[in-house]
């Protein structure tokens, strides 16, 4: 623990060493500190969720054969907690490592000031994207990324075993619950003794956050901490939101699901062993593979309402920034222009199922035929709930203390009142004067 | 200036001299990280923002405002994550002794193969912690695992267990256990191995029972060894961070003082609280092994 301080340090020049070990062996230029006219190696980090990164290459190795330049591909951490304490280390030690990294919407508040303005590079293409998101990656007037991937909660469902059994495709969590666990017995009775009803992200850690703002925000009951700054968690609908999730552990969803993150969702969901799936929008590409068991058997709609309550999915996405260390910022900002470009993202959406950032991209024929509930999209996207990103800096602590209490709660250590009540005071502690 | 004196001088220098090197690496590795860490710990400094650190005092330990107590000693996250801590260390350095010295006997005898099986038990030992974490924690998922199953087709339990849940700390036990017995086997192999043969040939012309012979003999001998071997693996146990993170991250029910600590510097980027709960964290340790080792003396001596 002690040394971890010093290594945070000595890490930048470590990998830079070795990176310009790299450089030199791999170029008879050697780029190495010094700027240099022939072609640039840069560095960019890409998911590793899913097929992130085979996207993501296929992507970078389109754009090297147009520019001449090269570009490292490093895959970060499959759970963006870890993402973001990596990009924090390396960032907070001025390390120059990685050029572009790949962050997620909720971090421009934290990451902002290691950032580089992309205005001048863009050249007024910001227009083309959604405008919310443009906004959000907006911070005191730089813009420090720009929208890759757009993400939102969707339900995934068998149907296959919703026609067997006569049901349809739920539309609020009261419905979800008693299909499930209906299909569930009937089909256990038949020999399926794995099958269980439904799977979600139920560890602790920034997944739960996102299927936990979805429950409280679909029972009306806020986004935690309201855009104004009130701390608005402590109230009768999520309590009633997070009792419901509580009950479904060991009912509907497996004990496991409490350290489950995407993959092992989708791993329970893709080997048929799950009715229905909350996922983000990639997990479509992957159920529909060559060697999916579930291929032609998935289903996908937006998230159920509560009674009287209103469908919430949680606002998530990808963005690309380029490091303020970056020692080639043109050729970085150039790559970054390229992949989040609507060629590029059309190719993706074709292919992976990846949501564009540009609304034209969504009206395009050959993206429809492939995602047929992309159609839908544009109306989960209208009722996104955005993650309560006011708390700026301080959004981390914010998300850590709710999904421990949601995970408290869920794993019935404690009632779900006391859990955010509890909760509650902290934020408050943690707020202080103001955010 | 005597022909002595002026040769214990010198040797004196030249000790100096040889000792140089370790002194300076020691400095720059343990004590200058050590006092930056005490020093951040009354700073509220942000990993984001290292320029604008200010001194504050005992803020980060512990502080009254109109609000309530905030700090480390006042957060009952942190003093969950010292009783976890505790709870983790003492369960498997007591398992790990046991069967550590269970297989020590074991191994110290005669058979065939013994070089091969040495080997063996050292296999888990060997293997980097967070790769047998990665590899356990997909042995223990409770749909694809293969300890399920194993034990359903057993017919040991008839639905699978939630591993990485429910029974979480018997996993992060388990996985230790595994782990680290190794380590301690062969420490007291060692010390078996250097035991005075005369003692038990004493013992057998005397026609003492074999367990006699080994409460009497054998473990007041091995003991200095096994005090050793303790101190090492109750040191490592409270500084527990590697196979409980992979396994379940930085969630409450299983998090030690090094994941908190860990969470608050990086994940949180509050280097100055986080310094202070490493702080906290060293003298934790630094006092239990003073006492551990006054009161093992005390023994000793008593013996």
């Amino acid at each position: 623990m002690k040394i971890s301080l010093a290594m945070t340090k000595s890490a930048g020049i470590k990998s830079y060493v070795t990176l310009c070990l790299f450089t030199a062996l791999s170029t008879s230029t050697g780029a190495c500190g010094k700027k240099d006219k022939g072609p640039a190696e840069i560095t960019i980090s890409c998911g590793s969720v899913g097929q992130d990164f085979d996207s993501c290459k296929a992507g970078v190795e389109a754009w090297e054969k147009k520019s001449g330049n090269k570009a490292k591909l490093v895959a970060s951490p499959a759970s963006s907690t870890d993402a973001l304490a990596l990009y924090q280390q390396l960032l907070a030690a001025g390390a120059s490592d990685i050029d572009i990294l790949r962050i997620d919407v909720v971090w421009p508040g934290t990451l902002g000031g290691f950032l580089l303005d992309l205005t001048p590079y863009t050249k007024g293409a910001e227009k083309n994207y959604f405008a919310s998101m443009i906004a959000n990656d907006t911070i005191d007037g730089h813009l420090i990324a720009i929208p890759w991937q757009a993400d939102a909660g969707l339900l995934y469902y068998r149907k296959d075993l919703l026609e067997k059994y006569g049901e349809t495709p739920p539309a609020t969590w009261d419905q979800l619950t008693t299909a499930a666990k209906k299909i569930q017995d009937a089909e256990r009775a038949a020999g399926q003794k794995d099958l269980w009803g439904f799977v979600f992200q139920g560890k602790a850690y920034e997944g739960l956050t996102c299927n936990a703002l979805e429950w409280v925000a679909s029972y009306g009951g806020g986004t935690i901490v309201e855009p104004d700054g009130k701390i608005s968690i402590d109230n009768p609908k999520a309590v009633a939101a997070v009792t419901m999730a509580a009950s479904w552990v060991g009912d509907i969803s497996p004990p496991g699901v409490l350290a489950y993150e995407e993959e092992e969702a989708r791993g329970v969901f893709q080997s048929g062993n799950a009715v229905f799936m909350r996922n983000w929008p990639y997990a479509w590409a992957q159920a529909q593979g060559k060697d999916s068991p579930v291929k032609d058997k998935v289903g996908v709609i937006a998230l159920p309402k509560a009674e009287g309550g209103r469908g919430a999915a949680t606002l998530g996405g990808w963005n690309l920034a380029v490091s303020k260390f970056s020692k080639h910022p043109e050729v970085a900002a150039d790559l970054v222009l390229y992949l989040t470009g609507a060629e590029e993202q059309k190719r993706r959406a074709i292919e992976y199922s990846v949501q564009p950032t540009i609304p034209r991209v969504y009206e395009d024929k050959d993206v429809l035929a492939k995602n047929p509930f992309f159609a839908s999209l544009v109306e989960t996207f209208k009722n996104a709930v955005p993650r309560p990103t006011v708390a700026g800096g301080k959004y981390n602590e914010v998300s850590s203390a709710f999904w421990n209490a949601v995970h408290a709660a869920l794993a019935k250590e404690k009632p779900a009142k006391d859990s955010l009540t509890a909760l509650a005071a902290d934020l408050e502690r943690l707020k202080g004067g103001k955010w | 200036m005597s022909d002595r004196a002026w040769l214990t001088t010198r040797r004196k220098r030249d000790a100096w001299l040889f000792l140089a090197p370790m002194l300076v690496v020691l400095a720059v590795v343990a004590a200058w990280p050590l006092l930056r860490t005490i020093w951040l710990s009354f700073t509220d400094t942000d990993l984001l923002k290292l320029d604008q650190a200010r001194w504050i005092g005992t803020e980060n330990f512990l502080s009254h405002k109109e609000d309530g107590w905030h700090g480390v000693l006042a957060d009952p996250q942190w003093w969950r994550s010292v009783k976890n801590t505790l709870v983790f260390t003492v369960v498997t350095v007591s398992i790990e002794t046991t069967l550590g010295l269970v297989i020590a006997l074991v191994l110290h005898r005669e058979f065939r193969g013994r070089g091969l099986v040495r080997a063996a038990v050292l296999i888990p030992w060997a293997i980097p912690t967070i790769v047998s974490a990665k590899m356990w924690s997909w042995m223990l998922n409770d749909q694809f695992g293969i300890v399920n199953h194993l034990l359903m087709s057993l017919g040991l339990i008839d639905r699978p267990l939630a591993w990485t849940t429910d029974l979480l700390m018997t996993s992060v036990v388990i996985v230790d256990v595994w782990k680290t017995t190794p380590f301690m086997a062969l420490l007291i192999l060692a010390a078996l191995q250097m035991l005075p043969k005369e003692c038990y040939e004493a013992a057998q012309i005397d026609g003492v029972h074999p367990l006699k012979v080994f409460w009497r003999v054998t473990l007041p001998l091995v003991r200095p060894a096994l005090m050793v071997a303790v101190i090492f693996r109750a040191l490592d146990a409270l500084r527990a961070f590697d196979v409980i993170y992979v396994l379940n991250g930085s969630a409450e029910q299983s998090r030690t003082m090094s994941i908190y600590v860990r969470q608050h510097l990086i994940e949180f980027h509050r280097l100055g609280y986080g310094s202070a709960a490493s702080t906290l964290l060293f003298f934790i340790i630094t006092l239990l092994t003073i006492l551990y080792i006054s009161i093992g003396r005390v023994r000793l001596e008593a013996d």
